[in-house]
């Protein structure tokens, strides 16, 4: 069972992002960086699918900025086999969908029966890059997935999938790509002899025209969608404190508030 | 390009979710101003029941598009139908509601058709010629202004319950046009074996206008009975904290924060949590908030409305009781 794991860095999910002052960027000097979480899940489940195979082999895909090797080492740590880094000047400004082609670039040579990816990065928020990346590659796809069981004769993936009120149970042929969301599984930690080995496993750079990509459609230049300008989102000022002398007076009160001021109800 | 603004539904068992109004109503003005048609768009099976829905809210063209083989949502299937469309209508912008459909669809059209995106949107408008919307990033820590580019045609998913849907006028009318879908047998490779619904009842946290989340404060399971209570009165969805989640006293399903659900409610009330970056970052966008918590050193408390600082167990019961007086009268 080989897999492919998309993998991205992001802010830690205590992490402040404030603006720069003229809006045209975000700050993130000094911010502590993380594998996105969901990411996390598509790792373990990765490793656990390759456990219950008795073989074969873990490869994490990211694309990012020289820093990026830090979560790509995380994650070899905890027990993947090898990565591949998309790190060129070229992938600079990528939207979601920019950076599903310079990673479908990336995976159309290799080998691999699933690719999982997070359900979305939890810094841009766009869960878009699963479901593009499977149409590039030419492959179905599911989303949100909670279940994964393969096969006996390794061909399809019985999966289950969260929607609206409830779930589906789903049969898809291999190779696909699903995302991965919460309660999939348990990710592990990264053991301190999975750090050691870490260090020495491979992890490839990989540069833009390597796997064939012209820089026009990757990056800002290759994206349909371009952020002009970050705000911080307005603040609640003050609350009101609801006053009573006992909680029934401060529930009555909460309820004619919400009622006559707010509207609410 | 230029050739109307797509406005896409995907019916729920024979039933419109509500964004669509949403979206349509503000996509009117968007249609006027660039005087070009607002077409909705309607996809399945045996749907076209629903097509006279959306004239009321300005449509000026409804495309019904079918095929036996779209009885249940599959991507491929519904990518295949929908991307064959925009090809072949090509539309300046496609609009649908970020919803679970709506995220699994819309990223895999967009690539179909080598199409810009951006997805859950709270605001469209226009810069000149192009289009602009506005999201959340880092899970609501900040807002980002998006332009598309002219050289692709335009995707956006929009949130729910973010954009006002107007009053529909029912003398109102649009043309319908009827697709036959090219969808084979082949195109569509994932099975659906089983459908389990939970309670069919509740509406989807994403999509609720009231919310009633507890926390760690609800100290176990069977604390969340009162939540439930209120929650009925108010015609509310439960939600939960991590926490709470983690502890193992809510479903997955009912978190809300950055890396749960990211709920926008007219009222949300958050019962013994505390407030941290995370599960605001999923409720902040919520039109009131009210916490009730009796730690008064509470994070939640500087960034609610209004706050009842005092023991849930002994506010939350009476509130339901008072609010269920006051619906009565």
């Amino acid at each position: 069972m080989n897999s492919i794991v998309c993998l991205k860095q992001v802010p830690d999910t205590e992490a402040q992002i404030l603006a720069t002052p003229d809006g045209s960027d975000v700050k993130l000097d000094g911010v502590k960086f993380i594998i996105s979480p969901y990411d996390e899940y598509g790792i373990e489940e990765a490793l656990l699918q390759k456990e219950k195979a008795g073989g074969g082999e873990v490869t994490l895909v990211s694309m990012g900025p020289a820093r990026a090797v830090e979560a790509i080492r995380t994650g070899l740590a905890m027990g993947a086999d090898k990565a591949v880094h998309l790190d060129d000047e070229a992938f600079n400004g990528s939207d979601a969908q920019a950076a599903a082609k310079a990673l479908a670039a990336q995976i159309k040579g290799m080998q691999y029966d699933i690719i999982y990816c997070g359900r979305q990065a939890i810094d841009d928020d766009q869960s878009q890059v699963g479901p593009a990346l499977a149409e590039l590659l030419g492959l179905p796809h599911t989303s949100l997935v909670t279940k994964v069981e393969v096969a006996a004769d390794k061909k399809s993936v019985k999966v289950n999938r969260q929607i609206v009120g409830g779930e589906e149970i789903l049969e898809i042929p291999l190779p696909c790509v699903l995302t991965c969301q919460k309660g999939l599984n348990e990710p592990r930690y990264a053991s301190l002899p999975g750090i050691m080995k870490a260090k020495k496993k491979p992890l490839q750079p990989v540069k833009a025209a390597e796997i064939g990509i012209d820089a026009g459609t990757v990056g800002a230049a290759g994206s349909g969608t371009r952020v002009v300008k970050f705000t911080a989102p307005p603040t609640r000022t003050s609350a009101k404190i609801i006053s009573g002398e006992s909680p029934e007076e401060k529930a009555a009160n909460l309820a004619k508030a919400l009622r006559e001021e707010a509207k609410a109800i | 390009m230029g050739k109307g603004i797509f406005v896409v539904t995907v019916p729920d068992q024979g039933t419109i979710r509500k964004v669509a109004f949403e979206i349509l109503s503000e996509a009117r003005k968007i249609a006027t101003a660039k005087s070009e048609p607002l077409c909705a768009v309607i996809i399945g099976k045996g749907v076209a029941a629903l097509a006279g829905k959306f004239a009321p809210y300005g449509a000026d063209k409804v495309y019904v598009v079918e095929n036996d083989l779209l009885e249940n949502y599959t991507a491929d299937g519904y990518a295949k139908a929908l991307a064959d469309l925009i090809t072949r209508e090509q539309p300046s912008i496609v609009l649908a509601g970020a919803t679970v459909v709506g995220k699994d669809l819309m990223p895999k059209v967009a690539a179909r058709i080598n199409a810009g995106m951006a997805a859950d949107c709270t605001a469209i408008g226009l810069d000149g010629d192009a289009f602009t919307v506005k999201r959340y990033m880092y899970s609501g820590k900040m807002i980002a202004d998006v332009k598309f580019q002219a050289d692709k045609v335009a995707i956006a998913t929009i949130r729910p319950n973010v954009l006002i849907a107007a009053a529909p006028d029912a003398s109102k009318s649009a043309e319908v046009v009827n697709v036959a879908a090219e969808v084979s047998a082949a195109d569509i490779r994932v099975k659906v074996l089983e459908v389990v619904k939970g309670d069919a009842g509740k509406v989807d946290l994403t999509e609720a206008e009231v919310i009633v989340s507890g926390g760690r404060g609800m100290k176990d399971a069977s604390g969340y009975g009162i939540l439930e209570d209120l929650a009925k009165v108010l015609g509310a969805t439960v939600g939960a904290s991590r926490a709470a989640v983690d502890a193992g006293w809510r479903p997955v399903s009912d978190q809300v924060g950055q890396t749960g659900k990211v709920v926008s409610a007219n009222l949300y009330i958050a019962c013994g949590i505390s407030g941290a970056i995370q599960h605001y970052a999923g409720m902040g966008t919520s039109k009131v908030i009210v916490a009730i918590n009796k730690d008064g050193e509470a994070p939640i408390l500087s960034k609610c409305d209004y706050a009842v600082i005092d023991d849930l167990f002994k506010v939350v019961p009476p509130l339901t009781e008072e609010i269920r007086k006051l619906k009565a009268d």
